[in-house]
């Protein structure tokens, strides 16, 4: 399952920590930065902003690359008092949301904050994104059906 | 052709005034809000994501309120408001065998790794009007499964491609280039990535005609249905500064991998051919007919005779796109009032020709 990070862990935790930050929405960036690192000291070395990602696809799934369409992102990079650069990325419009990302990217870097980053931010995201993710896995599976071939009468 | 004119624009001011009064409705009415349309006609909402070939429910639930439910409109508003946005760059190709499965369905295997789930579906419905709806109130709460979490969902086609038994996918070119239609002009013949592209973002009514088409003889396929799945697929993105792939996210997405009749020759042994569709959104109808589309546009590859429209690429690609269509079919509308006094004007000459023949030589005209 793409949103459960057990399903296929990522080796980096830099990558792991962006999964999640990219699906957070945005009080659950907001809030904990405002509680726990108010007036925190950063620099913005790209400001947020609105742009396209092309999504490929592949020839029947696994075959050559094909240009689907694109979606809706937003980055932003951000440098701390300290020196930690941070990265914010995802689907959608919010370039508010993209700072933050990029804050608690930068402080997930930061030996005397990661496991705040982890406490506050990334463990409640990372829990309802697989509650989430089992809701929906059981409302399908609900839904499984089997079907009985019926014998052809011949005639 | 369109000669420019100029004046009539208090005309055009108040007409734009009027419409956006229309839209509003009977002011007694609670306004619909987009966040209403993006959960409640969601449906909508993936196809003006699909043939917008932009995935962004939020713009395209906007879109939607703006056009009063024309979706072309709403999806030519999306195709303008893409061109103002820079392009970050392209994602990692998706991976939809890693989908989570919300729907997945056969229609030549019963009996498959991690099973059938039927998901959220019309089908088996009776198409009853159902006149509760016409009154407010919530629908009963899912029910819910105990979950295997172990459980896979191998590809249908992988299956069949484990006995040999249907043709392989073409495999990536490193290093070739990925056609991009919105960046380069369609020139024909155009190879399959492209086609994809364009079928990908096409009008949803043309490419369910084609299909129907190939259906009743004009290009046979000879399809089954190997595999209909819908869910979630993450996307990737490549931050090279980092050397990393980032997450961005995921998309809802439709895929239908058509299993087609087959192509063999003296040498090599029979094998099933395949036709692809993939869509934003919960799109079944458009992937499925995407998929019947591509697999008869393989005509040649497959050294079949191109004998149907469906089969015609030219003929298929340039007509797909709707916002080029109804640009073409709606600027008739627009004052051609130079070109029609030129017509006129020839007619006249014409007949006048005709009646000065006649008065000279009256036997000419009997």
């Amino acid at each position: 399952m793409p949103n459960a990070e057990a399903a296929r862990p990522n080796p980096d935790p830099r990558a792991a920590t962006m999964a999640l930050l990219a699906r957070a929405t945005r009080d659950e960036l907001s809030t904990p930065l405002r509680d726990h690192w108010p007036n925190l000291a950063y620099a913005t070395i790209r400001a947020a902003e609105i742009g396209l990602v092309m999504l490929r696809g592949r020839m029947g799934g696994d075959g050559a690359p094909f240009n689907l369409g694109e979606a809706t992102m937003t980055r932003a990079v951000v440098e701390l008092a300290t020196g930690e650069r941070g990265y914010g990325q995802f689907l959608g419009r919010d370039p508010a949301r993209a700072e933050q990302a990029a804050i608690l990217e930068a402080l997930a870097q930061r030996e005397a904050d990661r496991e705040a980053v982890e406490a506050f931010v990334l463990a409640p995201i990372r829990q309802r994104l697989a509650e989430d993710a089992q809701r929906k896995r059981a409302e399908t599976a609900a839904t499984r059906v089997d079907f009985f071939t019926l014998v052809r009468a011949e005639g | 052709m369109y000669v420019a004119v100029k004046g009539g624009e208090r005309a055009i001011a108040n007409a734009h005034r009027l419409v956006e009064h229309e839209r509003r409705g009977d002011r007694n009415v609670p306004e619909l809000g987009t966040e209403q349309i993006e959960q409640q006609l969601s449906l909508a909402v993936d196809r003006v994501m699909s043939e917008g070939s932009l995935y962004d429910r939020g713009l395209a639930a906007l879109a939607i309120k703006q056009a009063r439910g024309d979706l072309i409109e709403a999806i030519f508003l999306i195709r303008a408001y893409r061109t103002t946005l820079p392009r970050f760059g392209f994602s990692v190709p998706l991976d939809t065998a890693d989908m989570a499965i919300r729907r997945r369905i056969s229609s030549t295997y019963k009996d498959l790794p991690g099973g059938q789930v039927l998901g959220p579906t019309f089908d088996y419905t009776h198409r009853l009007l159902d006149f509760a709806l016409a009154a407010e109130g919530n629908p009963a709460p899912p029910v819910t499964a105990p979950v295997d979490t172990a459980e896979r969902f191998p590809r249908v086609t992988d299956l069949i491609a484990q006995d040999d038994l249907i043709e392989r996918n073409p495999p990536e070119n490193p290093g070739q280039p990925v056609g991009d239609l919105t960046r380069e002009p369609l020139a024909f013949p155009a190879e399959r990535d492209l086609r994809l592209q364009n079928l990908a973002r096409g009008d949803e009514g043309f490419l369910l005609a084609l299909g129907y088409s190939t259906q009743r003889g004009y290009g046979r396929n000879h399809p089954f249905v190997g595999e209909i799945r819908m869910g979630e697929v993450e996307v990737e993105f490549d931050i090279p500064e980092l050397g990393l792939m980032a997450s961005l996210g995921e998309v809802t997405l439709t895929e239908c991998q058509m299993v087609n009749q087959f192509k063999g020759s003296l040498t090599e042994p029979a094998k099933f051919t395949r036709g692809y569709g993939l869509s934003f959104g919960h799109c079944e109808r458009r992937a499925m007919s995407m998929s019947l589309v591509d697999r008869a546009l393989r005509a040649d590859e497959l050294g079949e005779e191109r004998t149907s429209p469906a089969q015609d690429e030219e003929f298929v690609l340039s007509h797909s796109d709707n916002i080029q269509a109804t640009g073409f079919v709606e600027h008739l509308k627009l004052p051609h009032y130079v070109d029609f006094q030129a017509e006129l004007a020839l007619l006249r000459q014409m007949r006048r020709e005709l009646e000065t023949r006649a008065s000279t030589h009256p036997e000419a005209a009997e």
